[in-house]
């Protein structure tokens, strides 16, 4: 009984894992693929020349990035861009809000707290309009302001973040510091940033996977190709597929995929932590 | 311990406190204004009163939207919480490469939507996909997936539930917080397995479900990405979600002051449902220490 149970748990998680990454190889398969095979009625799950999909794929991806129609690398350049500032403006403008909020000792500061943990409530397509005629009259309609100032002025879910983790550091440490003579910003330089490594990689990381991700904010704010984002450009693709061949599709959809994939197999643990954080202490 | 004035607060706090007056508090100060007025973005906004609020009651798309965007989240949290739960009991038993099992369900959630509707638009092709070639070799003839109204819901449900992982990882934190005793209580008084998922993990782990069915209502409502790339909205109207309707009605049709009436109307009924839940939530959820 125990043996079979063992057995049914075993078949089961293959089964789940299967499922879960399917798509990821499906999409590999075609992006491996040739395009004269699919001229000749496409693609099947089961390619006759599985050694030759790697060579493929290099060769589909510099069709992907260079080929002037396509011009991935054009949009991989901006999204990497707008992630640089994005991600450094949301790591340093959280960090001191969230030192803020974890040590400067003001009444208002509770209150505050949870008027910014409010503000994630707050649905986008609410705020959408106002923020696209609010950067029209300021001229960032087609740069890539709208898209990167915003982080500098911090992140409510970073600050959380952050703030949840400098809580954890003990005050002893504040104290011994204030001994020695430091006022906030030594503890803060100190202290804080030393010790809250781990979690400025992390607020690093998710910022960095939602610029990269992010398709609502470029598709409003951005309006000439020239500036398109990496996922901007996969739907100009996509919008074309009629005549768009399958394996460049999914060699573009690669491009997209791949670093996210790799960052993740990197710094999972950080990742699954996030995402823990954010759901037993909210 | 030596109190900080609000002086000592403020250059700290500063950025968040210009932040929100600036990209929260102001868009949604704006977003009431222009909800009264009529604003084409070519002139500026004339004030028309409640004209733009008298347009919803005979407004025939909105009562298609409100009602896919209603019932596909209530389909997808339902089938979802479902769903998850399972997998997360499954990935919370004793197994070996536990860590690449737990990593192989997040693994969706990570990958941009964009690039996912991409894979799942061509997996769901009627002709070449995936899907239709695997259903071919058991025999049966799989449909045109994103030509009939059932369908396409059935391909959107699939890829969201594809995404449960950050829910199920939350789930499993909650498993791992259900006291052991409690389980071998029940054993000794003779509860089967099922008996005490029923009676011991469902109610322990009630405060995150209901995390998770808030969490669910929020992005249910915003559902807007895949399908808009995936369908359009379409066939007809059968897949256009609310998001979507007042993207349209803003930069499609340009109609600023209808859009942010239904900007407000998407805000509004998210606080309710959320409001109702929660407090059904005090009735089910079973909190301990309270």
């Amino acid at each position: 009984m125990e043996r079979i149970r063992t057995t049914l748990v075993y078949v089961l998680l293959t089964l789940v894992t299967a499922v879960a990454l399917f798509p990821i190889g499906y999409m590999l398969l075609i992006a491996g693929g040739e395009g004269e095979r699919f001229a000749e009625g496409g693609q099947t799950l089961f390619p006759e020349t599985a050694g030759e999909m790697p060579g493929n794929l290099a060769s589909n991806l510099d069709t992907v990035m260079t080929d002037g129609t396509l011009d991935f690398r054009r949009y991989l350049r901006n999204t990497l861009l707008v992630a640089i500032l994005a991600v450094s403006g949301t790591v340093v403008s959280s960090a001191m809000v969230a030192y803020a909020f974890a040590r400067v000792r003001w009444s208002g500061s509770k209150p505050l707290f949870m008027l910014m943990l409010a503000t994630m409530m707050v649905p986008f397509p609410v705020i959408m309009v106002p923020l696209f005629t609010m950067f029209r009259e300021l001229g960032l309609i087609g740069t890539f302001g709208p898209l990167w100032v915003p982080a500098w002025f911090g992140n409510a879910f970073s600050i959380f973040l952050m703030r949840q983790f400098f809580m954890t550091i003990p005050r002893e440490l504040d104290d011994a510091a204030r001994i020695d003579g430091c006022g906030h910003f030594g503890i803060f330089r100190h202290i804080m940033l030393p010790l809250a490594t781990p979690a400025l990689l992390v607020v690093a990381l998710l910022h960095f996977m939602f610029v990269w991700n992010d398709f609502v904010g470029p598709l409003i704010f951005l309006s000439h190709r020239d500036q398109f984002t990496l996922a901007l450009g996969l739907q100009l693709f996509m919008s074309r597929l009629g005549t768009t061949p399958w394996h460049l599709l999914m060699s573009a959809t690669t491009l997209m995929v791949g670093p996210v994939l790799v960052l993740f197999l990197l710094t999972q643990r950080s990742f699954v932590e996030g995402i823990s954080t954010s759901g037993t202490k909210g | 311990m030596k109190r900080d004035g609000f002086l000592t607060f403020l250059p700290w706090a500063a950025p968040w406190l210009a932040g929100f007056m600036l990209f929260t508090a102001l868009p949604v100060g704006l977003g009431i204004w222009y909800a009264f007025t009529d604003y084409t973005l070519l002139e500026p906004p004339i004030m028309v009163g409640t004209k733009n609020f008298a347009r919803l009651a005979d407004d025939p798309i909105l009562g298609t939207v409100a009602w896919n965007t209603f019932f596909f989240g209530l389909l997808s949290i339902v089938v979802g919480t479902v769903l998850s739960i399972a997998l997360a009991v499954l990935l919370s038993k004793p197994a070996r490469f536990q860590a690449f099992w737990r990593s192989a369900v997040f693994v969706p959630s990570v990958l941009p939507l964009i690039a996912v509707a991409a894979i799942f638009k061509l997996g769901f092709d009627g002709e070449l996909g995936a899907a239709n070639q695997m259903l071919g070799l058991i025999g049966v003839e799989g449909p045109n997936w994103f030509g009939s109204g059932a369908w396409a819901w059935a391909a959107l449900l699939m890829m969201s539930l594809w995404g449960v992982g950050p829910a199920v990882v939350i789930y499993l934190a909650g498993l791992r917080d259900v006291p052991k005793q409690l389980h071998e209580a029940a054993s000794l008084d003779g509860v089967g397995s099922w008996g005490r998922f029923v009676h011991v993990t469902l109610p322990m782990i009630s405060p995150v479900i209901l995390f998770n069915v808030v969490i669910g209502i929020i992005n249910a409502a915003q559902v807007f990405v895949v399908p808009l790339v995936m369908t359009g909205g379409g066939p007809g109207r059968s897949t256009y979600f609310f998001a979507m309707y007042v993207y349209d009605q803003a930069f499609q049709y340009g109609d600023m002051g209808y859009a942010s009436v239904l900007g407000l109307v998407q805000f509004a009924a998210i606080l309710v449902l959320t409001g109702l839940v929660l407090l059904l939530g005090q009735r089910f959820v079973y909190y301990r220490g309270a």
